[in-house]
């Protein structure tokens, strides 16, 4: 498998990335590379394999439903970028 | 002698006579800093008047109360990718130039409890990608040992501070190897423990299925005393263990006869330097003597540990750093409109390598490859993981080289990316299985530090700790870098 200039593309818009012409033809070029490098995998066999998302086997991890303090509202927007009415302030989502 | 020259009970002697204070202990660690850091530049942030504070409010605490712990007054450095209460909090990143964190990460919480002074945040390469410290945003680290070379990653200022003798102990996170290796390569201890063994609430996340924060410190003995205070469940973070916590130091008992040890041929083959071989060969020869049993084994998966890890840990950064995006903290860029102004803040926030793990994450997240690549690489993480099941159910520790060579110059590898990644693996395999790894000192090739690794089962940390201290006890120690001035 290889992945091509548009392709590098797609995936920077995925990952909401805006890359210049030298960055998408390098990354091109490393991403082709390291992707070579993990076809190694396919040596092999693992179709009876149960994958390992997380060491520890653990599920649900629960507490007991009680209400607790929380982080108060103006200590949570100290680090915002731009904020009003106690809410985290974007540009424009829709057009007018 | 300074006084961070000493060994750590007769540190804690003389505060608890009070024949020293906390000032005075603050006080060698910023004339020391002052002294040796323009050449070695560990350090992204230095808070002298936090430290100064702190210790003269510890010296009137401690001339009412009078109880001491054993890392009152110690001063410490912490990697800057975990949160500190108004500190800044970079990752080594432009993204977070800005960030000061509004909660201590419970690490930092358990080390002010037992009254450790924070002098500063550590150099590292951005948000831990990286093994050289050459992926910080901000600067250059040197290895304290020759400045023409790099300290090694992610953790580089975390390894090269302690070397250099600038604070007593450090702090480090570990998700490749990023505590090992530039332990090894700086000549100083490091310790990642069990996956869950330490808190990461407050750990800024690369890859979260695989980072673990644990101490660099000077010696063994060292290592035990802070993984003592870091560790335990923590109801802050869902993946840390209910597991009792034993009194490491106690386990620190020279005595390691009978021990069973493994020796993996795939860490000692081709790719490890001659030089780097020969140092763990006798250090290998060391155990035995003191009493070890040492045999090779063979970890038939480990080959690929590289490229599993080179698609899981990117499929989870890729994820973990989709919260980068200029709206609740960060540096923002400007935009006509949010997608804009996500992808400026993105764009110009994050490096090369970031980009780059970023990309390669979300190519293997995606539709249509997620089986080829993600699926298929958390599949050969299980034979990974039972490589060393099969190893532990007969063997008590495994031991190899930290790293396959000394540390490198400064520059010599940028171009080349497998060849980087391919230092990491003697360390990569241990954050698949989520086991605990130390690197201890173990001679010198070529002038420069050469680390022991000492892999452990999980949870087995006074193991590790014990072979290691054992080892370190009974062979000669490899000095200090000579970095000139009056406190070395």
């Amino acid at each position: 498998m290889s992945i091509s200039k548009e392709q590098v593309e797609h995936i920077a818009a995925l990952a909401r990335l805006r890359l210049t012409t030298e960055e998408r033809d390098q990354f091109t070029i490393q991403l082709n590379q390291i992707l070579q490098y993990a076809e190694k995998l396919n040596e092999l066999e693992t179709d009876h394999i149960e994958p390992t998302s997380h060491i520890d086997p653990m599920s649900n991890v629960m507490r007991e439903d009680k209400v607790q303090p929380s982080l108060p509202r103006e200590k949570a927007l100290l680090n915002a970028p731009d904020h009003q009415d106690g809410m985290f302030k974007v540009p424009a989502v829709f057009e007018e | 002698m300074s006084l961070l020259q000493k060994q750590l009970k007769e540190i804690h002697n003389l505060i608890k006579k009070r024949d020293i204070s906390a000032r005075d202990l603050v006080q060698e660690s910023i004339a020391r800093i002052e002294e040796v850091d323009q050449k070695v530049q560990a350090f992204l942030t230095l808070d002298v008047e936090g430290a100064k504070k702190k210790a003269e409010k510890l010296d009137e605490w401690l001339k009412e109360s009078g109880s001491t712990k054993l890392l009152t007054a110690l001063p410490m450095g912490i990697k800057d990718n975990i949160c500190t209460e108004g500190v800044r909090t970079t990752c080594a990143s432009k993204q977070l130039a800005n960030y000061q964190p509004i909660y201590d990460g419970t690490v930092v919480k358990k080390l002010n409890q037992a009254q450790a002074i924070m002098m500063g945040k550590l150099n590292m390469d951005e948000f831990a990608m990286g093994s050289s410290t050459e992926n910080s945003s901000f600067h250059l680290t040197y290895n304290p040992w020759d400045l023409k070379r790099v300290p090694g990653g992610s953790s580089g200022g975390s390894a090269a501070a302690v070397a250099a003798g600038e604070v007593y102990f450090a702090l480090g996170s570990d998700t490749g190897g990023s505590i090992r290796q530039p332990a090894a390569y700086c000549g100083v201890v490091g310790l990642k423990p069990t996956y869950g063994r330490v808190s990461r609430y407050g750990l800024v996340a690369y890859a979260s299925s695989l980072d673990q924060i644990g101490p660099i410190t000077k010696n063994v003995e060292d290592a035990a005393y802070v993984l003592q205070a870091i560790a335990g469940y923590d109801p802050q973070d869902s993946t840390s263990a209910q597991v009792e916590v034993p009194d490491y130091v106690r386990g620190l008992t020279g005595d390691i006869r009978g021990l069973k040890i493994a020796v993996p041929k795939e860490m000692m083959g081709e790719g490890i330097e001659e030089g780097v071989r020969a140092q763990v060969q006798a250090a290998l020869k060391q155990l035995e003597k003191l009493g070890a049993m040492v045999e090779e084994v063979s970890l038939p998966h480990v080959e690929y540990a590289i490229a599993t890890y080179y698609l899981l840990s990117p499929a989870e950064a890729s994820s973990n750093l989709a919260r980068f995006d200029g709206v609740r903290y960060g540096v923002r860029e400007q935009g006509q409109n949010l997608l804009e102004m996500y992808e400026e803040t993105r764009s110009k926030g994050f490096g090369p390598e970031v980009k780059r793990r970023i990309m390669l994450g979300t190519y293997a997240l995606s539709s249509g490859y997620y089986d080829a690549y993600y699926l298929k690489a958390q599949k050969v993480r299980t034979l990974i993981r039972q490589d060393f099941e099969q190893i532990f159910a007969d063997y008590d520790v495994i031991v190899g080289p930290t790293t396959p060579t000394v540390a490198f110059e400064i520059g010599s590898q940028v171009d080349d990316l497998l060849t980087l990644y391919a230092n990491d693996v003697c360390t990569i395999p241990v954050n698949l299985a989520g086991l605990p790894a130390i690197s201890v000192p173990c001679g010198r090739s070529e002038g420069l530090p050469v680390g022991l690794q000492v892999i452990g089962k999980a949870f087995d940390e006074e193991t590790i700790l014990r072979v290691a201290h054992a080892y370190e006890e009974s062979t000669e120690s490899i000095g200090t870098p000579d970095l000139g001035g009056v406190s070395q």
